[in-house]
C-alpha cells in the first residue's frame, strides 16, 4: 500500500539557447518563488528538498551545493540531491514522502549546457575505461541507434520527420519551448544530415533551463491544489550498460516500467516522452503500447527544448499540469538518462487518486 | 603475451567550459575594477554578503540592494602555509586569512602580509594594499594582500 502523492505546482524557466547573464541560482530563484506562489506554500512548509543536475555541465565540483542558494538552508532544512535528471529527484522525493513524517517536497532541477562542450562531455558518462577514452559524442551514439531503427525496417526517415514537424508545431503552444513553428516533412527531408541518418531537426537544441515540481501527501493535498494531479504510478529501470550488449532499437526498461507503473491499466490521454531524438519518439511509442487515441508531447517535447537534467522533469511537470488544468484525465510522463534511452522513468498521473483498476504493479 | 595484470591506464581528459558569472557577481566584478568594494543586503535578514551571489543563501531571496564597503576589516581566522603547490610564486611562509570588512557578514579569504606569520591574530585589524590602478581589472587580485591597520573601526 502506498501513500498517494500528487503534484500540486509546476513552474519552469523559458529555456534558451545560452543563458549569458544569469548564473544557476539567479535561473532558479524566481522559478521556486513561482512554484510556491501556485500552491500558496513558504518554504518553511517544505518538509523536504531534491534537486536534479549535474556538475560536469557547470565545471565545477559541488556545485550543485551552490543551488541550495535558490531554496535558502536556514533554519537547516532536510535535502537531497541526485546527479541525474529532476525526474529522478522526484521519483525521491515520491519515496521521502511515503515514510509518512513529511507532507511536503520541493524538487527543482537547473542545468545550462551552453558553458561546456555538450556533445564531447555526454562521452564522460560512459564506461571510463574502454568507450570514454574513444569520445563518441552523444549526437553519433543517437544516430548509431537511429541506423539500426531504420535497417530494422519497421520506421522510415519519413516517420522522423513527421515527429519533428508535429513537435514543432505543438511548441506553438508553449512560451517556454526554444524551437517551434510549421514545418513541412518534405522539407526537413530535404536538409542535409547531421551526423546520417540524423539531421539537425532529428536532434534536440541545446538548452539551458530550470523547473520546480511541488509535490504533496495527505489531507493538505486538496488546500494545496483544486486538481491536483495525483502519482498513481512511478518506476525506473535500466538497460545493460554495454551499448553493443542492447537491442538499440527497443526499450524493456521503458516497458517494463510502464507496466510496474500502471500505464496500461487504463486509457492515456496525454504523453509527455523525453525523447531527445526524433526516432527515440517511436522507440518509446511502442514500449508504452501508444496508439493515436494519446495526445504525444502536447508540450513540443525535447526536440523543442531540452535542457540537460531538466527536460524530464519538465515532462513529468507538463503532464500534471494538463491533468490539473483539467485537459486530460490520465497522463504519462516519461524521463530518460544516458545514451541511447539507457536509463527510463515512467510516471503515471490522474486526476483521480485512485489507481485504475486491473492488475497492479508494485510501485 | 604477458600474464601481468593492467594496473593502470592513462585516458587523457579536458573540456573547456565558457563560465558565467551571473548577474550578481558581474556588478561586483565590474565595481572592483573601479577601486570599489560592493556587496549586497538581503531584503529578510539584513545580512551583507560580499562578494554577493546573488542570492542570500540564508532565506533564499534575491539581493538586489547594494552597500559599498570599506577596504578594512577584521582577520577572523587565518592559517600559515608552509606548503608551495604549482603556479603559486608567494615566499614561504604566508598567511591565508578570512577577512570580514566593516559592514560585512561573511568573510572571504586573502592574503595578509607587511607582518611576520607567527604574529597574525584572530581580531587583527587589516587593510587592503591596492595594486597600481592601472594594473586593476574585474578581480579581486586587485587587492595585493591586507595588512595590519591600526585606527577604530
Amino acid at each position: 500500500m502506498t501513500r498517494p502523492v500528487a503534484v500540486v505546482a509546476f513552474a519552469q524557466a523559458a529555456s534558451v539557447r545560452r543563458e549569458d547573464r544569469r548564473n544557476e541560482v539567479e535561473m532558479l530563484m524566481p522559478v521556486v518563488r513561482d512554484a510556491l506562489g501556485e500552491c500558496g506554500l513558504t518554504r518553511a512548509d517544505i518538509g523536504f528538498f531534491v534537486s536534479g543536475s549535474s556538475d560536469y555541465l557547470a565545471g565545477a565540483s559541488f556545485a550543485f551545493v551552490h543551488a541550495l542558494d535558490a531554496v535558502g538552508a536556514w533554519p537547516p532544512i532536510e535535502e537531497s540531491h541526485v546527479e541525474m535528471d529532476g525526474a529522478w529527484a522526484l521519483y525521491e522525493a515520491w519515496v521521502r514522502l511515503q515514510l509518512g513524517d513529511v507532507d511536503t517536497a520541493l524538487v527543482y532541477a537547473f542545468g545550462k549546457s551552453s558553458p561546456g562542450p555538450l556533445r564531447e562531455l555526454l562521452a564522460l558518462q560512459l564506461d571510463p575505461y574502454l568507450m570514454a577514452p574513444l569520445w563518441p559524442d552523444a549526437v553519433s551514439l543517437a544516430a548509431l541507434q537511429a541506423r539500426m531503427l531504420l535497417d530494422s525496417e519497421r520506421v522510415t526517415e519519413p516517420d522522423m520527420a513527421e515527429v519533428v514537424a508535429r513537435s514543432r508545431r505543438n511548441a506553438l503552444g508553449n512560451p517556454n519551448a526554444q524551437l517551434r513553428g510549421e514545418t513541412a516533412v518534405e522539407a526537413l527531408l530535404a536538409e542535409p544530415y547531421l551526423v546520417s541518418p540524423l539531421r539537425r531537426h532529428d536532434c534536440p537544441p541545446i538548452s539551458d533551463g530550470a523547473a520546480v515540481v511541488v509535490l504533496a501527501a495527505g489531507e493538505r493535498t486538496l488546500r494545496l491544489s483544486a486538481r491536483p494531479a495525483w502519482i498513481t504510478g512511478i518506476d525506473h529501470r535500466i538497460e545493460v550498460h554495454a551499448l553493443g550488449a542492447r537491442d538499440l532499437t527497443e526499450s524493456p526498461s521503458t516497458a517494463l516500467a510502464a507496466k510496474r507503473a500502471g500505464v496500461f491499466e487504463g486509457h492515456v490521454d496525454v504523453a509527455e516522452l523525453h525523447a531527445p531524438f526524433s526516432h527515440q519518439e517511436l522507440i518509446l511509442r511502442d514500449a508504452l503500447q501508444l496508439d493515436g487515441h494519446t495526445t504525444v508531447n502536447p508540450s513540443g517535447g525535447a526536440l523543442a527544448a531540452n535542457p540537460m537534467m531538466v527536460a524530464g522533469l519538465i515532462r513529468i511537470g507538463e503532464a500534471a499540469r494538463r491533468v490539473m488544468d483539467g485537459a486530460a484525465s490520465r497522463a504519462v510522463a516519461h524521463a530518460t538518462s544516458g545514451p541511447c534511452l539507457q536509463q527510463n522513468l515512467v510516471c503515471v498521473l490522474e486526476a483521480s487518486g485512485n489507481r485504475s483498476d486491473g492488475e497492479r504493479g508494485n510501485a | 603475451m604477458s600474464s601481468e595484470p593492467v594496473k593502470s591506464i592513462q585516458t587523457p581528459i579536458a573540456l573547456e567550459y565558457s563560465y558565467t558569472p551571473g548577474l550578481a557577481s558581474s556588478r561586483f566584478l565590474r565595481a572592483v575594477a573601479t577601486g570599489k568594494l560592493v556587496g549586497q543586503r538581503c531584503p529578510v535578514c539584513r545580512k551583507v554578503y560580499i562578494p554577493p551571489r546573488g542570492s542570500c543563501p540564508t532565506d533564499g531571496m534575491p539581493t538586489e540592494d547594494e552597500v559599498e564597503l570599506p577596504d578594512r576589516g577584521v582577520v577572523t581566522t587565518f592559517c600559515i602555509v608552509n606548503v608551495p603547490f604549482a603556479g603559486h610564486a608567494i615566499e614561504m611562509p604566508y598567511v591565508a586569512a578570512s577577512i570580514l570588512l566593516d559592514g560585512a557578514d561573511i568573510a572571504f579569504q586573502h592574503l595578509v602580509q607587511e607582518i611576520p606569520a607567527a604574529e597574525v591574530r584572530i581580531g587583527m585589524r587589516v587593510e587592503a594594499v591596492w595594486k597600481a590602478r592601472e594594473q586593476w581589472g574585474p578581480s579581486l587580485e586587485n587587492i595585493r594582500h591586507f595588512r595590519p591597520y591600526e585606527g577604530a573601526v
